[in-house]
């Protein structure tokens, strides 16, 4: 771990395109002036100053692979919120946007990480796993899998890319969809469970490390029925994501 | 240092102007009580917990549980601010003051230094100078809003100081190591400010 020792400065990032990935979630596509690089996992902070000098700060995961060009936040609209609504209603292309980071050393995964790898998320606690996916996808050295909870298909973010990640073998991917589902579905149609992870994760004695991110009642019960299953709790990192605007 | 700010196009305050004064710079209320940890939450069972302190001189003072609730109990009122941006304001919490605590393992013979090394189950570690931790300003709080601390906010018990980022204040903590130099813990050796004080919004490791 090499934590930044400079101050990690405020920059303004040029908005330089815009995808809509959900009826709630879109994509920020940002150009950051000297922008360091960053981990799989990590995060961005974003601040937002009014005229009167009010401001509002928040942090974002980080969406792109380790070494793109852009940096990609993927924003979930919160109604009645201060900060998603301006990001995903106000902001366009050409806008300049307050960032500072990358932030976070533990959430991370890198190519040379060991044990096949374990993603689960819930939401738009797909986020930083995607950011995971995108880099083992460049790096693929052992097996991954990603187990995706969403209400809705209509809610699933990066699907196409997903099913694309699936149907070359980059890795498995499983969805569950909690609300409601097409008629000829074949992911599972409930919430996280054991038996749901008894199927989908790696065996404990395969070494497995598991990266959960999602709202905080899927964390626990995810993180709680791996350490159940056999999982070392060192191998189970988690990110909580509240309902915070 | 450039840090003067870009002003956000069209971005508009909506904060109450009510409790502004309590908000440090660049976070927001909350009513929620977020989680956040960096792993599963850990469940030592409470025949088997026990809560120490020690010194650099080695010597080590320990309570069981029952002989931490015995202890004389507070019950701090604070506003806590964690870095991840929210606030929340009049959390009501019961513990031990760590004044308390310190007084008996000095009586003990643990040697008091300058810096403090928190300790939880799990491996989480956190560092601190002894001066925020004594002076009323730290309690090991095992109750909160009136009903024993959940697991998932680091019950059975926890540390409380309110006065820095909420990281400082460690879940599931087992005790307190008095050590002669600064050692940082978990967040701190990730990039994290060695001290946190919101007000100053030392967030990062060279925030000011």
């Amino acid at each position: 771990m090499t934590p930044p020792l400079a101050r990690l400065e405020w920059k303004v990032a040029t908005v330089v395109d815009i995808r809509d990935e959900t009826r709630r979630a879109r994509t920020l596509v940002l150009e950051v002036p000297e922008w360091p690089g960053h981990l799989a996992g990590q995060h961005v902070d974003v601040r937002l100053v009014a005229e009167d000098g009010y401001q509002a700060q928040r942090s974002y995961s980080i969406a792109s692979a380790p070494g793109s060009r852009h940096v990609e936040l993927t924003v979930e609209r919160i109604e009645n919120a201060e900060v998603s609504p301006y990001l995903c209603d106000v902001l366009q292309r050409g806008d300049g946007v307050e960032v500072r980071g990358p932030i976070g050393g533990y959430f991370v995964w890198r190519s040379e990480d060991p044990g096949p790898l374990l993603l689960v998320g819930g939401g738009s606690g797909v986020v930083p796993l995607m950011s995971m996916l995108r880099h083992h996808a460049a790096n693929a050295r052992i097996p991954a899998r990603l187990l995706y909870s969403a209400r809705t298909l209509d809610d699933v973010i990066y699907r196409n890319e997903l099913d694309a990640l699936a149907a070359t073998g980059g890795a498995e991917i499983s969805i569950a969809l909690t609300r409601e589902s097409p008629g000829d579905w074949r992911g599972f149609r409930r919430r996280i469970d054991r038996a749901m992870l008894e199927e989908i994760a790696w065996p404990a004695s395969e070494g497995a490390r598991a990266y959960v991110c999602g709202p905080t009642p899927l964390v626990e019960s995810v993180a709680t029925l791996l350490v159940e299953l056999g999982y070392d709790a060192s191998q189970v990192r988690t990110e909580r994501f509240g309902p915070t605007g | 240092m450039s840090d003067r700010p870009f002003i956000a196009r069209g971005f508009h305050s909506r904060r109450p102007a009510e409790n502004a004064n309590r908000i440090p710079p660049g976070q927001y209320e909350t009513r929620d009580f977020p989680v956040l940890s960096a792993g599963p939450t850990p469940r030592t069972p409470l025949a088997r917990w026990d809560f120490t302190i020690t010194g650099s001189n080695g010597r080590t003072v320990r309570w069981s549980w029952e002989e931490l609730r015995a202890l004389p109990h507070e019950q701090p009122t604070v506003d806590i601010h964690c870095v991840t941006k929210w606030s929340k304001l009049d959390t009501k919490w019961e513990g031990v003051s760590v004044d308390t605590l310190l007084a008996l393992a000095s009586d003990g013979g643990v040697n008091e230094t300058g810096f403090v090394v928190a300790f939880s189950d799990g491996g989480y570690t956190t560092n601190v100078p002894l001066s925020d931790v004594k002076g009323g300003k730290a309690w090991i709080v095992f109750g909160y809003d009136g009903a024993p601390l959940p697991a998932e906010h680091g019950g059975p018990a926890r540390l409380l100081i309110p006065h820095l980022y909420f990281w400082k204040s460690a879940k599931w903590v087992r005790g307190l190591r008095l050590t002669e130099r600064n050692e940082p813990g978990f967040w701190e050796q990730l990039g994290y400010h060695d001290r946190g004080d919101p007000w100053r919004e030392q967030r990062y490791q060279g925030d000011p």
